[in-house]
């Protein structure tokens, strides 16, 4: 009796959407940073955003606000016929593996981790590499030699962007010293622009000149202090070279937009395809960023200097260590 | 010479007062809905449908409920002894520690029905060790404990992440997540159970802890008001000087006090852990510990009231969910926002209609008795 | 508003009334239930201007029901108030205060770390620039002070003065307000003697200057000693009024109880036996370094009651507590049926249980009784492990039920029910409990402080009786009193305490109040005690 109930109950919920047989029913299920989280998710939901400009299909969406949510949204996407569902970030790994075996006909992506199912697109990304190019940008820019690093939670993920940074700067700059700093070991650690704008003070009062965050919401207050001190930060994720305007070097790029668009356009187009994506420089999944903010501040010889190491990573010639491989920063 | 009140049975109290500040909850929460297009009806309906109108989702909604009667009862213990315990939430996280921790090293090697009391003592000792030491603070040095708890919670925060990231994490995985345990460490889903019976029923996180949540319940409340140990907290608790006139160590009752309440905040462990995610992660406690403090309040530190809350809260989180799910405009800020209002309603301000509320009761209840006398 | 009903059931005695001018205050017909409770029934009252009328009744007999009413904390369902013969309608303290009514609580409502004259001036500044106003009050607090004889320090902090004192600022708090009626609720509760009698002393002054002062007490020797006029409480009802000049203690506390009432106590010589307690220059120094019990000895022995006199705050209470185990002794000691008890052996109040000691505690509701408990379970305080009401995990509830049901039926504890809440039952049914609590065990020592505060004058004939029955059964009894009557009726032997210290000895038979009065002030400045 309970099972016609639910499935009387869901005909009547998909009688309601206004999904017709021609297009897809795409979802995407942020994490618990918020699709206003300025950085990953909100990546992604401009990503999504985009799609839905282009094409007009509307997507559904839900953003989880603890652990065990991640499994319900993505399950009740797949009941309601939705397909393809995206996830964001590696928390939802372990949800969408189950989730993916319940509903194997609805195709799956996750962003930022791998799932090992045939009806499932893993999105990963070299962060290592990307990371190892500002790094460069960041030592052949800095007069003290020593540059600095503000990561946001600590975790591996950071860990191994901190670890990219460090051996671009060494490559160019044996003796570079580079100051690393985590914002905390919460969640709150991605959304702290106060303590964010404390650690990057403390760094330029060591001599730090440029400062790298990958924190999320507490870039912004590196980013502001560096404006203040009349130093140079890198952003990170999407492009925030506009931010501060002058003061901002770079941005690490991490095409999360890219990833997310893809999935809803190859469903759309019929040419989805399952399996894992490793987006590094080869595949324009990572980068740095150069536009009308930060263009007098990148001279020819920079630029030199980092197109060459670009081509030499996307040609092998020059690998970056990957934290991640061995939990560890040894190069 | 307190002039004698007049009678208020106890129903109104108990029942009466919590309904109707519910109701202003729901009423306040309609008109912020209400301002931006959403139908109020309709989104009560989602939210009841959503909470209570299909297997699943009674599932859901009972699985949030466990954990927020073990917080509650936590908190309900505490409050019977006077004290605060604001730390229930890093109890419950290294409740969970020790469960995660003892079902890594056991689940090769021991079967279910040993791993399964291990694991429940392994969460009740951890739960209490991590709320022993506030309340060590408290009766031996006069460490407030409000505040000793509070830290806490952000000791035990750090000290998971310290742990998740570079101790416990699963070789070469992302997130700072352990291995997943072995089946003898999980603890069977009810949709699981309910199938060994030939019963179908959609799955759900809810697992056997909410059975362990029904016995705490009895447990708790045979030990508050059945022994001899609860009798001195109460004692304690509702009048410290003549705890100590009847010869009764307030100190050692706060540490007993503490430890019963971290034990089951502790709990919350095997629900999300051993139950939900086999796997030791972090931030699993999402805030449980929190609003257990509202639902003690709410339920009166009594542990019939606190199931009742605790559905309330269960159903909150859950049907919150899905209206956020069914209705775009309700956004997941939107759904904090009710629930914050029904604990605000119900716990800060759950005197705010006690007097209005009595007063129009005895005015009816006068009403009856001498209905023609009745008049300015 | 209402027609005068017909009066169903007025037996009461009516004062002869003036003729020349109206009542201060007549009240006539108030009725008030809360709920089911009918708490005053058709009260008629009628108070003369410029007289002290006194209220008596028991605990719950209606007197400060019918006393919010006046003063607009209540509306009365029915009834109606003449102030000086003008029918006043009051909702509110505003309306009270503006009728010319002031009225001075049992616990006072001033602000401690504020001076005298700004807790004068609360509530009743003239504008919001308060320079102006306190010279304003400063000089009509003088004017007050001097019409009233009211001395009190205009700039001393209100906390910091003797409570005697504090009274004193109430009234006039009250007086500054313009009042010409002055409620006083049970005064003397909170006054030593001798601060008893100034009060009497001012409320004599401020008749003669013409206030019309209602007083409501339970303490048959107040209204003997400064009334008028008095009127009786019983059970919500007005049952009597009397001329003072034409009545008696016995006759009101008649009138008050229902019953005939015994207000001395009929006991035979001592048989006293071998000393049970012997006190050796026992000594407790409190955290500030003060000396609350300094060298202290004395002796009781089995089958007499040894009485304690003294102005509160001379070191009675900690006394008790440390003979009950609660304080640690600094210093001395004191030998329990030969053991030894000193500063280097520390015991808990478990522990003198164990030796039968048993302690009614001075402030019952402060440490003798848990208010929120049901009364079973308070009637077990500190015998709660005995073995009788609790096995090895679950306490026995039948047992500790049946227990009570048995203390309360030999206590005469009503209503005779053990699951009723221990605040629901009055003051001396409280005590009553606690007295059978302690009592029902045969204790060698008994330990008795304060017994009969706050009691009804029939539960203290009752309490009294059942000390005195100790004795005889050969108890050594340690009396803890502030009333001089109480310690008077039942000591065989009376000990002053001063300032932690025993300055005198006196035999029951040779102690009279003006004796022990000196004795308890003898070395000290008027007033000492409280603030101490």
């Amino acid at each position: 009796m309970i099972r016609t109930f639910t499935a009387a109950a869901a005909a009547l919920l998909l009688s309601t959407s206004v999904a017709s047989a021609a297009e897809i029913d795409p979802a995407v299920v942020f994490d618990m940073g918020g699709k206003f989280d300025k950085s990953f998710n909100e990546g992604v939901f401009n990503g999504v955003e985009k799609f839905k400009k282009e094409t007009g299909i509307s997507y559904r969406e839900f953003e989880v606000t603890n652990e065990t949510q991640r499994e319900q949204a993505l399950r009740r996407m797949a009941q309601r016929g939705a397909d393809p569902v995206v996830g964001v970030g590696f928390a939802q790994a372990p949800a969408i593996e189950k989730v993916a075996k319940e509903f194997p006909d609805t195709r799956f992506a996750i962003i930022d981790a791998v799932v090992d199912l045939p009806n499932v697109r893993s999105v990963v990304f070299k962060e290592h590499e990307g990371s190892f190019l500002v790094g460069m940008i960041a030592a052949l820019k800095s007069e003290s030699g020593k540059v600095g690093f503000v990561g946001g939670m600590d975790i591996p993920l950071i860990r191994k962007f901190a670890c990219g940074y460090e051996q671009g700067a060494k490559h160019v700059n044996g003796s570079a010293e580079v100051l690393q700093n985590m914002t905390g070991t919460t969640p709150a650690a991605w959304n702290d622009p106060t303590r964010g704008s404390e650690l990057a003070k403390s760094q330029f009062g060591r001599g730090v000149d440029v400062v790298y965050a990958a924190a999320g919401g507490t870039g912004i207050g590196v980013y502001q202090t560096a404006k203040d001190s009349g130093k140079l930060a890198i952003g990170v994720d999407s492009n925030q070279n506009h931010l501060q305007p002058g003061t901002m070097l770079t941005s690490m790029l991490k095409r999360v937009d890219v990833a997310a668009y893809n999935a809803f356009k190859d469903a759309n187009d019929g040419n989805w395809s399952a399996g894992i994506q490793v987006l590094g420089l080869a595949e324009d999944g990572v980068g740095w960023a150069l536009d009308e903010n930060n263009k007098d501040l990148i001279s020819a010889d920079i630029m030199a200097a980092v197109e060459a190491a670009s081509a030499d990573i996307v040609a092998g010639k020059l690998s970056v260590h990957d934290y991640m491989s061995d939990n560890s920063c040894t190069y | 010479m307190a002039a004698a009140p007049g009678k208020i049975p106890r129903w109104v109290d108990v029942a009466l007062i919590p309904l109707v500040n519910i109701a202003l909850a729901f009423l306040v929460s309609g008109v912020i809905l209400w301002t931006i297009d959403v139908n109020p009806l309709t989104a009560l309906e989602t939210i009841l449908f959503g909470a209570f109108g299909y297997d699943e989702a009674i599932g859901y909604t009972l699985y949030y409920t466990t954990n927020f009667v073990f917080t509650g009862l936590a908190v309900a213990v505490a409050f019977h002894a006077g004290l605060f315990n604001i730390g229930g939430e890093g109890q419950a996280y290294i409740g969970g520690l020790g469960v995660g921790l003892g079902i890594l090293l056991m689940d090769s090697s021991l079967p279910f029905l040993l791993i399964l009391p291990i694991s429940i003592l392994l969460s009740a000792a951890f739960g209490a060790a991590w709320a022993a030491i506030p309340a060590y603070l408290q009766a031996y040095r006069g460490s407030h404990i409000v505040i000793t708890t509070i830290m806490f919670n952000f000791i035990a925060s750090a000290l998971m992440v310290y742990l998740m990231v570079n101790v416990l994490i699963q070789p070469g995985s992302m997130s700072p997540e352990s291995r997943e345990f072995a089946p003898q460490g999980q603890l069977p889903f009810m949709h699981e159970v309910f199938g060994w019976f030939g019963l179908e029923v959609t799955r759900s996180p809810l697992n056997l802890s909410v059975v362990w949540a029904a016995i705490c319940c009895v447990l708790v409340w045979a030990f508050i008001w059945r022994t001899r140990w609860g009798y001195e907290i109460r004692t304690v608790g509702a009048n410290e000087t003549a705890g100590v006139y009847a010869g009764i160590d307030p100190r050692r009752v706060i540490v007993l006090a503490m430890c019963v309440s971290g034990a089951l905040a502790g709990f919350v462990g095997i629900n999300e852990v051993m139950g939900v995610h086999h796997r030791l992660l972090l931030n699993f406690t999402a805030g449980y510990g929190f609003t257990g403090i509202a639902v003690s309040l709410m339920g009166r530190n009594h542990p019939i009231g606190i199931v009742l809350a605790s559905l309330l809260f269960g159903m909150l989180y859950q049907g919150g969910a899905e209206l956020a799910f069914e209705e775009p405009k309700v956004t997941r800020e939107l759904v904090v926002t009710i629930q914050g209002l029904v604990i605000l309603f119900s716990g800060a301000l759950a005197y705010m209609m006690k007097r209005p509320i009595e007063r129009a009761y005895l005015r009816i209840a006068g009403g009856f008795q001498r209905p023609a006398e009745q008049e300015g | 508003m209402s027609d005068p009903r017909p009066r169903q059931q007025d037996g009461a005695d009516r004062p002869a009334s003036e003729a020349q001018s109206p009542p201060a205050i007549e009240l006539r017909d108030i009725d008030k239930s809360f709920g089911p409770v009918r708490a005053n029934k058709n009260v008629c009252l009628s108070v003369r201007p410029g007289a002290i009328h006194g209220i008596i009744g028991e605990n719950g007999a209606g007197k400060s029901t019918l006393m919010s009413i006046l003063y607009g904390f209540y509306e009365a369902d029915r009834g109606e108030i003449l102030i000086g013969g003008k029918q006043t309608r009051i909702r509110s303290s505003r309306d009270a205060i503006a009728a010319g009514i002031g009225m001075v609580h049992q616990h006072f409502m001033l602000v401690d770390n504020m001076s005298v004259v700004e807790n004068i001036m609360l509530g009743a500044e003239s504008g919001a620039i308060l320079t102006s106003s306190v010279a304003a009050a400063r000089a009509e607090l003088e004017r007050l002070e001097r019409d009233y004889n009211l001395d009190v320090d205009p700039d001393a902090l209100a906390g910091e003065l003797p409570v005697g004192q504090q009274q004193r600022v109430e009234i006039l708090k009250a007086l500054y307000r313009g009042a010409e009626i002055l409620i006083l609720d049970e005064p003397t509760g909170v006054l030593t003697p001798q601060e008893t009698e100034q009060l009497f002393r001012i409320l004599d002054s401020l008749r003669k200057q013409g206030v019309t002062i209602v007083l409501i007490t339970h303490k048959l020797r107040e209204i003997m000693a400064v009334t008028d006029d008095v009127s009786v409480m019983r059970g919500g009802e007005m049952i009597a009024h009397r001329s003072t000049a034409e009545t008696s203690k016995e006759e009101l506390a008649e009138l008050m109880v229902g019953r005939k009432v015994l207000l001395s106590i009929d006991k035979q010589a001592p048989q006293a036996g071998a000393t049970v307690l012997a006190v050796e220059d026992l000594s407790f120094v409190d955290r500030a370094g003060v000396p609350r019990v300094d060298k202290v000895s004395f002796a009781v022995r089995a089958g007499e009651i040894v009485g304690i006199a003294g102005v509160s705050g001379n070191g009675q209470s900690e006394l008790l507590e440390l003979l009950s185990g609660i304080k640690p002794i600094t210093s001395g000691g004191f030998s329990l049926m030969g053991e030894r008890f000193s500063a280097g052996r520390s015991l808990d109040p478990a522990a003198m249980r164990d030796l039968k000691v048993a302690h009614v505690p001075e402030d019952r509701l402060r440490s003798g009784l848990v208010r929120t408990f049901a009364a079973e379970e308070s009637a077990i305080l500190g015998y709660h492990r005995d073995p009788a009401y609790t096995g090895r995990i679950f306490m026995d509830r039948d047992a500790i039920q049946q227990d009570c049901a048995r203390k309360m039926a030999d206590f005469d504890v009503r209503p005779q029910n053990p699951n009723l809440k221990t605040a629901n039952f009055s003051g001396g049914n409280q005590q009553k409990l606690v007295l059978a609590r302690e009592i029902s065990r045969d204790p060698r020592l008994l330990l008795v402080g304060q017994p009969t505060r706050g009691v009804d004058i029939g539960a203290i004939e009752f309490i009294h009786r059942n000390i005195v029955s100790m004795r005889d059964a050969g108890s050594a009894v340690l009396l803890v009193s502030v009333e001089l009557d109480e310690i008077m009726s039942l000591s065989d032997r009376i000990l002053v305490m001063f300032e932690g210290r025993i300055v005198g000895e006196v035999p029951a038979h040779e102690a009279n109040e003006r004796l022990l009065g000196l004795m308890m002030a003898n070395a000290a400045p008027e007033r000492s005690g409280v603030a101490g």
